[in-house]
């Protein structure tokens, strides 16, 4: 490239156009918005987890000056306009009680709704809920993931004996029994992967405005994936047809996977807006959300791992019971079923696996994807299984990992739990991030201190975790997760449009929430056009202009919606080579477009800009025989498989000898994620998915009572991680493109997450392992790590 | 049953009949229609709703709008001056220190409070004044570098 060539956007760390409005406090987010005539609604919510209601007495309610109208289930019963939150994802033999967006008769978790409050002030609104009152009888409730599969437990939905959703399993039972009957060494664990609260700072949010006129209604809400919200609200909740409801995500304030999932709520206010002729919108407090977005993981599982004298990995083999709350949220099955018993052999080569998971209900909040959704399970499974294999053997844990990988040149490689993993060299990443932490430095460091804290009684003991993980990303290809039981195709759409002076337009059914779509998908587009990046425009999170698209989810932005938009641009570009060989009299074969021009191979002074070609293409004077008018092209891109990025993390920690706190020194890591559009951006994913693991490892946790109150409603009770309790993070990159995609790009939005709560629970529990200790489940506490020591 | 307030915000003075009980963060939002300053836990732990009173870093969402009456108050919106970005808001776009944006605002006018005392602040020092404002998006590390980068500009500046 001569010096004065331009550079490519595609890799660039271009700053994001996204920021200014962001950074000025003009971005708007849905309760942002305000109407003429704007009612407020606020949904009366259970304070008992299992309880029948008797009566509910709204007139205290209805008397209060402003209130507009009080809704109960009554009167949503047998409404054609108001129905149920469905379940979107069917397993054999599943159970799928209904969901119905407020409840009767009965209720089943803290925070389910039974009335909502309409009224002209959200103070006023808020004032008139508490003085609904509901006369309840409270029934025992049942919260723990496996315990409510007993006799004794409480009943939540009579469609579900035993509370059972589903019992799944998947891989060779008989074979993998076999192999652990006959393996010289078994390690075994009992583990709890904690249920976390996804907390997007932005609470759940929806104006609803009904036009009686047009007979449309606009829902403008937080939503990760407004076609999928639309498509749902038609065919269960609301009576309208589908091109009657426009919805809207406006800047929505993360998700995390929480706005993914459709939710009673903003049924409710569409039905009030209809019902009431006004706009009506609901905003949640924070504790609300905390009682009613879904959830992430909750599960309790026995693993074990069969090996050979040299650590081998013979057999793999897992037994999950996994709580979904009182109802199965929009997702919620795949969760721990496709996409956490697929993941059980992490990096490794297993000659047999064979896990059962079972779906359960219980007195407590939905549980559906929250980032990284059953493969952060997995791996902290396997994971763990890999650390107490290497302490049974005495290997080291680096050396165990090496010891088992699948090799570079093994790709494509089938495992035994259905998937087929793209590419990978996880040799390649793990020995660079054992590199970058300096990890034989780090053990003398470690054995060093060992035997001065020990000595002493007091100091900080150094602990090393390592996880080398994979993930799974852009779940795919339609046909197939169709027969695993999804009700959608997981395909995304993308229309490019270029205008008659060649700036463009880009339309993406994925839907971003923070990830830089407007930035990147530009990128995209002006490399394939060897035009300025100012000069593409990115439109999505709205139905009313976006063609239907999937939204953004399990890291599929990349992957799955900048594919769709290379291959809409390469269509555009095929096109425009018709035009330009017409006009230069060249054969179609022969022209090629490179950096912003159509040449004809071997004819150097034979060219066409592409502004020229595309004001062709809209004069329409002299076009081929058989081309249109206009240039705008779509593409609904169909994966052939999910991409599999991965990687190796390396935590380093300090634990505290007298007062068992954990110190989160050094965060050393290596991700893969194919080809990489926008480092910056990359690297900020890579940041954030690590927070929020490292926050499962040592601070967050979801508790209910025994009587299925939750404990930690508000950020009083529950620990997110802070700036003060978080180092800089050391991160790298290894690149292995993807082989089946037209940009060579995997997935970046989860894999922090999945790497960073097995790599700091295993550093934890390094740094104890003098005590003894083999397993500790998270969060680690100072407390726990304290008891743990004495 | 109103209240008599007056309060400059972002350089303009108001004078408006509130609720008593009314927080500022409402007033904010839906009096002035500054919807900049973001509520997004209702109980001082998020930090999101963070903006100046009389040049110091308060959480108006634990406010009452009465409360402030006679002080005078900057928003996101007025952080800027004469149509340029403060050199916090520059920062937080360069080091790429937002993703969603929600927290941003407050983080952005928490930093500004702390930068006023703290001129010239370490890593560490950042991050313990930062620990009452919570970003579920960058896991902080572009917000710290931000920091530091704005303090940076603003020393030269100065």
């Amino acid at each position: 490239m001569s010096p004065t060539a331009k550079q490519d956007p595609f890799g660039a760390s271009l700053r994001r156009r996204e920021d200014a409005a962001l950074v000025t406090g003009r971005g708007k987010y849905t309760d942002d918005f305000s109407r003429p005539g704007l009612l407020h609604a606020v949904i009366v919510r259970s304070p008992y987890a299992h309880a029948e209601i008797l009566d509910i007495d709204t007139v205290a309610a209805l008397a209060f000056e402003g209130v507009v109208a009080v809704y109960t289930g009554e009167d949503l019963v047998d409404n054609p306009d108001a129905g149920v939150v469905p379940t979107c994802w069917l397993l054999p033999d599943i159970k799928t009680p209904p969901h119905p967006i407020l409840a009767k008769e009965r209720v089943r978790h803290v925070g389910d709704g039974v009335a909502v409050v309409v009224a002209t002030d959200r103070y006023i609104a808020r004032d008139a809920a508490d003085a609904v009152v509901v006369d309840y009888q409270p029934l025992e409730a049942t919260v723990d993931a496996k315990a409510t599969t007993g006799d004794d437990a409480p009943q939540i939905h009579d469609e579900a004996p035993n509370n059972i959703s589903f019992d799944w399993n998947l891989g060779d039972q008989e074979k993998t029994d076999a192999v652990f009957a006959g393996a010289p060494h078994v390690v075994s664990v009992d583990l709890r992967n904690s249920r976390l609260i996804p907390h997007a700072i932005e609470p759940r949010s929806a104006l609803a405005e009904w036009d009686e006129i047009s007979g449309e209604l606009t829902l403008t809400m937080t939503s990760q994936n407004p076609h999928v919200h639309r498509l749902l609200m038609t065919l269960a909740s609301v009576g309208l047809p589908e091109h009657k409801i426009r919805v809207i995500a406006p800047e929505v304030g993360g998700g995390f996977g929480s706005k993914i999932h459709h939710y009673p709520d903003e049924a409710i206010v569409s039905w009030c807006s209809m019902k009431l002729h006004r706009p009506v919108k609901w905003t949640a407090t924070r504790s609300e959300t905390n009682l009613t977005d879904a959830h992430g993981r909750d599960h309790v599982t026995h693993a074990e791992l069969a090996m050979d004298d040299h650590g081998k990995i013979l057999g793999l083999r897992a037994e999950t019971f996994a709580s979904m709350g009182a109802y199965l949220s929009t997702f919620a099955p795949a969760i721990p079923t496709w996409l956490h018993g697929t993941l059980l052999s992490g990096q490794y080569d297993i000659p047999a696996i064979f896990t059962r998971v079972v779906g359960t209900f219980t007195n407590t909040a939905p549980v559906d994807a929250y980032r990284g959704a059953g493969r952060p399970e997995a791996t902290f499974i396997v994971e763990r299984l890999v650390d107490l294999a290497a302490a049974e053997l005495s290997i080291d844990p680096v050396e165990m990992r090496r010891r088992n990988f699948v090799a570079p040149e093994a790709f494509p490689y089938a495992t035994q739990v259905a998937l087929e993993y793209d590419s990978g060299n996880y040799i390649g990443a793990l020995e660079k991030a054992v590199a970058n932490s300096d990890y034989a430095q780090l053990r003398m460091e470690q054995k060093r201190r060992r035997e001065e804290v020990l000595s002493r009684g007091e100091g900080k003991l150094l602990g090393i975790g390592v996880c080398s993980f994979i993930e799974a990303c852009g779940i795919a290809p339609s046909q197939v997760v169709g027969a695993l039981g999804a009700q959608a195709g997981l395909w995304e759409s993308a229309k490019v449009q270029i205008h008659p002076t060649g700036t463009v337009t880009v339309f993406s059914g994925s839907s971003g929430h923070g990830q830089g779509h407007e930035t990147t998908f530009a990128q995209i587009v002006a490399s394939k056009f060897g035009i300025d990046v100012d000069q593409v425009d990115v439109v999505q999170g709205d139905t009313g202009k976006v063609q239907f698209g999937m939204g953004t989810y399990g890291s599929r932005s990349a992957a799955v919606g900048g594919s769709a938009i290379a291959n809409a641009a390469d269509k555009v570009i095929t096109k425009g080579r018709k035009i330009a060989a017409h006009l230069l009299e060249a054969n179609e074969d022969d022209v090629v477009f490179d950096d912003g021009a159509f040449d004809v191979r071997g004819v150097p002074d034979k060219a066409l800009a592409w502004g020229d070609v595309v004001l062709q293409a809209y004069l329409a004077h002299d076009l081929p025989d058989n081309v249109e008018p206009g240039l705008e092209e779509s593409s609904f891109y169909n994966p052939a498989n999910f991409t599999y990025p991965f990687g190796t993390h390396i935590a380093v920690v300090e634990v505290d000898r007298e007062t068992g706190d954990t110190d989160l020194v050094r965060y050393i890591c290596v991700d893969d994620v194919g080809n990489v559009i926008n480092p910056m951006i990359v690297d900020g994913q890579v940041h954030g998915g690590l927070a929020q693991g490292i926050g499962q490892a040592l601070w967050e946790n979801t508790v209910y009572d025994d009587n299925g109150q939750l404990i930690t409603a508000t950020l009083m009770d529950y620990a997110l991680p802070k700036a003060h309790r978080l180092p800089s993070y050391e991160t790298d990159r290894t690149v292995t493109p993807c082989p089946h995609n037209p940009l060579g790009v995997k997935g970046v939005g989860e894999a922090g997450t999945i790497a960073s709560p097995a790599a700091v629970a295993n550093a934890v529990i390094d740094a104890l392992a003098p005590f003894g200790i083999r397993h500790m489940d998270m969060p680690m506490t100072p407390e726990k790590v304290w008891r743990a020591m004495q | 049953m109103g209240q008599k307030i007056r309060v400059e915000v972002n350089g303009t003075s108001h004078d408006h009949e509130v609720e008593p009980r009314q927080l500022l963060v409402h007033y904010l939002r839906e009096t002035l229609g500054l919807t900049g300053t973001n509520i997004g836990c209702e109980t001082s732990l998020c930090g999101a709703c963070t903006v100046l009173v009389d040049g110091r870093a308060v959480r108006s969402c634990t406010q009452l709008a009465v409360q402030a009456d006679g002080s005078s108050i900057t928003t996101i919106e007025g952080l800027g001056q004469n149509g340029r970005l403060h050199p916090l808001q520059e920062a937080f776009h360069e080091e790429h220190g937002l993703q969603c944006g929600f927290c941003t605002p407050g983080m952005i006018m928490a930093s500004a409070g702390f930068l006023d005392d703290q001129p010239n602040p370490t890593e560490p020092e950042i991050r313990e004044a930062l620990k009452g404002n919570i970003c579920r998006c960058t896991g902080y590390h572009n917000i710290v570098k931000a920091v530091r980068r704005a303090a940076e500009q603003m020393g030269g500046e100065s």
